[in-house]
């Protein structure tokens, strides 16, 4: 029995069996042989055994995505059994070279010569060949390849990081929770790991070369402690506090169906933050008020091509219809930094962080941003929208914006389609600058809010993503409180709501503080909304209030969690 | 025996209906060759016909010889008829 510990991002336990989603070593020798026909024969048994296994995953893709989408792997069974290849293979086995040897030159030259075509569709079945030989080839060395997408047990995946793509593609039945190496409470693998509801321990550093594929696994989302192949004691202990952790989410369940109320009787909204249109389930089953960030560019990501204005048309009117007339709050397509479209061939920048991105992307490669616009304002009248842009620095850009959504939308109105006729549109604050002039924003906007994550990251000018610098990400940090306060008074200067869907909303700690400073809408994860609720109809808005002052006068971050966690937590 | 089809798909002969094709002849004992633009290659290599970068208003000549090379014949002509990938010519 070993244990580690990580960061823990998401909260509750796990216990189940390690899946370890590592690059497989696909490393060989280039030898002579000379048993040629021994040797064909166990290239023709690794055909039949990656073929079985194509057929198998295609079978499992049509059960989950549909026939569709598993056209791709009948695809790939052709490709390994191209009979052009196959006799290639056969013609150098024959030459005395080893099977290894042989299939990597023959499917390098296919791989090279699709590349080299001048069709960006073509180049880009290069990397269907490579994924069928490095199959086969795994095949002849006898080495697994992990695939997430066909699991049948109970695992925890581990992993040097996860990508976005790859955890929109893991099955979150099986899934139970996740161990990476890198990363923080910020990073992509926390912040889906909390949309989902597993816990989470990132930033361990060492796990995919501790833990074995198979190997049992405790996870505690709330201690950051991992466990590895425990004894029956240890499975026993955590089987309890698994119990208890979720008979606690029970208690909250009675707050599903209370106003979002604080104990002096000040009401704020309690909303969700989603990804994916199928997240939306998890904020009505938590009782949210409604969508406080609908995060788009997951519509972009794992695909070969921009969606277009029907795809995205559908899946706003959906998001829209089951949220029956509260408020969602679409964030328009924040690509760029971490969040790289491959399909779009975006220059990489030593900077990505500050470069080209998000609205600044959108504004200029318009026709993206107008298709995507058009396709919320014609899903708009199905609900209750709110359209705000990411990455707002001055205003022109948010003039700019703006104007788009009002020339598209007096295109569709006298193409004779309808649109609504109030929706509010407004703009993330996560840029200093912005968060500086928010008065500014207040008067030509319908409503401003913050996105922490960022706000932090450019405030404190520290990297979310680098290990090195994470203590520098400090959401009690005295400028960042102030800063939260400049922007509300802003708003309610010019009589504009003001919210927050960044991490911070959702944070114990930070709570009570924006309680006081008059937040009006908490954006969070679907997971931590009851928490939430039940934590502020707990606390009086007035008394904080008293609080406020000396708060904001405090020197450090440190100070500030100190002061909430004596006197402002009940 | 051979045949001369138009591609008609919108996006050519993209990885879609080309995997319909070459699954159609795979299980065929004939051999069958396609030809576009002078250059002819197995259409039972799936690889072969994508290299071909057949864009729409193609021309494909689709040559089959063998004891069942007519069965062949009528059944990738009526995939391609059915599925809308092209019309004879």
């Amino acid at each position: 029995m070993l244990d580690y510990h990580g960061i823990a991002v998401s909260s509750g336990v796990a216990i189940a069996t390690a899946y370890c989603l590592i690059e497989p070593d696909l490393s060989f020798e280039q030898s002579t042989i000379s048993d040629v026909n021994a040797e064909i024969k166990r290239l023709q048994l690794a055909v039949s055994q990656t073929k079985e296994e194509l057929q198998e995953i295609q079978a499992l893709a049509e059960n989950k995505f549909g026939k569709d989408k598993a056209a791709i792997f009948a695809a790939h069974i052709l490709l390994l059994e191209d009979p052009e290849m196959l006799a290639a293979i056969e013609v150098k086995i024959a030459n005395g070279v080893n099977a290894e040897s042989a299939l990597h030159e023959v499917a390098l030259m296919y791989i090279q010569m699709f590349e080299g075509m001048d069709n960006a569709y073509m180049q880009e079945r290069a990397a269907d060949i490579r994924d069928v030989s490095n199959r086969l080839l795994a095949h002849l060395l006898g080495v697994e390849i992990p695939d997430y997408s066909r699991l049948s047990s109970d695992v925890i995946i581990v992993a040097e990081d996860l990508t976005p793509s790859m955890t929109a593609q893991l099955d979150t039945k099986y899934v139970k929770g996740f161990i990476t190496d890198i990363g923080g409470k910020t990073s992509h693998s926390s912040i889906l790991a909390r949309t989902m509801g597993i816990p989470a321990v990132v930033g361990t550093k060492i796990a995919t070369k501790q833990i074995q594929h198979g190997e049992k696994v405790i996870l505690d989302g709330v201690t950051g402690k991992i466990i590895v192949d425990p004894t029956k004691e240890v499975i026993e202990y955590y089987n309890k506090r698994r119990n208890s952790y979720e008979q606690l989410e029970q208690e909250l369940v009675q707050y599903r169906s209370l106003k979002s109320i604080s104990a002096d009787g000040f009401a704020i909204e309690i909303a969700g933050n989603i990804g994916k249109p199928e997240d939306v389930e998890r904020i009505i089953t938590s009782g949210g008020d409604g969508v406080g960030l609908f995060r788009t560019e997951f519509l972009y990501m794992d695909r070969q091509d921009l969606p277009n204005e029907e795809e995205q048309f559908n899946i706003y009117r959906q998001v829209l219809e089951k949220m029956q007339g509260k408020p969602v709050v679409v964030r328009t397509l924040d690509i760029g930094g971490d969040k790289n479209l491959p399909y779009l061939k975006l220059p990489s920048e030593t900077n990505p962080f500050l470069g080209y991105r998000a609205i600044r992307l959108c504004l200029n490669e318009q026709e993206i941003f107008r298709v995507q616009i058009r396709a919320l304002l014609r899903a708009s009248v199905y609900g209750n929208l709110k359209i705000m842009f990411p990455m707002i620095a001055t205003l022109d850009e948010f003039r700019a914006a703006k104007e788009i959504i009002l020339e598209e939308k007096g295109l569709l109105s006298s193409a004779g389609i309808a649109v609504s006729d109030s929706i509010e549109i407004g703009l993330m604050i996560e840029i200093p600058s912005a968060a500086i002039i928010a008065d500014l924003f207040a008067q030509e906007a319908d409503f401003l809010s913050i996105g922490t994550n960022d706000l932090i990251q450019y405030t404190l000018a520290a990297d979310r993503m680098n290990e090195n610098v994470a203590y520098l990400y400090q959401p009690y940090h005295p400028a960042i409180l102030r800063l939260i306060k400049m922007i509300i008074d802003a708003g309610h200067k010019h009589g504009k709501w003001v919210g927050m869907c960044g991490e911070m909303a959702g944070d114990e700690i930070a709570i009570p503080i924006l309680l006081a400073l008059g937040l009006d809408e908490f954006s969070m994860n679907a997971s931590s909304i009851l928490k939430t609720r039940a934590q502020i109809s707990k606390l009086s808005k007035e008394q904080l209030e008293s609080h406020i002052e000396h708060l904001l006068m405090l020197s450090t971050a440190s100070d500030v969690e100190q002061y909430v966690c004596t006197h402002l937590i009940v | 025996m051979e045949k001369t089809f138009k591609i008609t798909t919108s996006e050519g002969l993209h990885a879609r209906p080309t995997a319909l094709l070459v699954s159609t002849v795979m299980p065929f004992k004939s051999e069958v060759q396609l030809t576009h633009k002078d250059k002819t290659v197995n259409m039972k290599s799936i690889m072969g016909v994508m290299a071909q970068g057949i864009t729409p208003g193609g021309l494909i000549n689709i040559s089959a010889n063998g004891e069942d090379a007519e069965q062949l014949m009528e059944a990738v002509t009526e995939v391609i008829i059915t599925k809308g990938i092209g019309e004879e010519c």
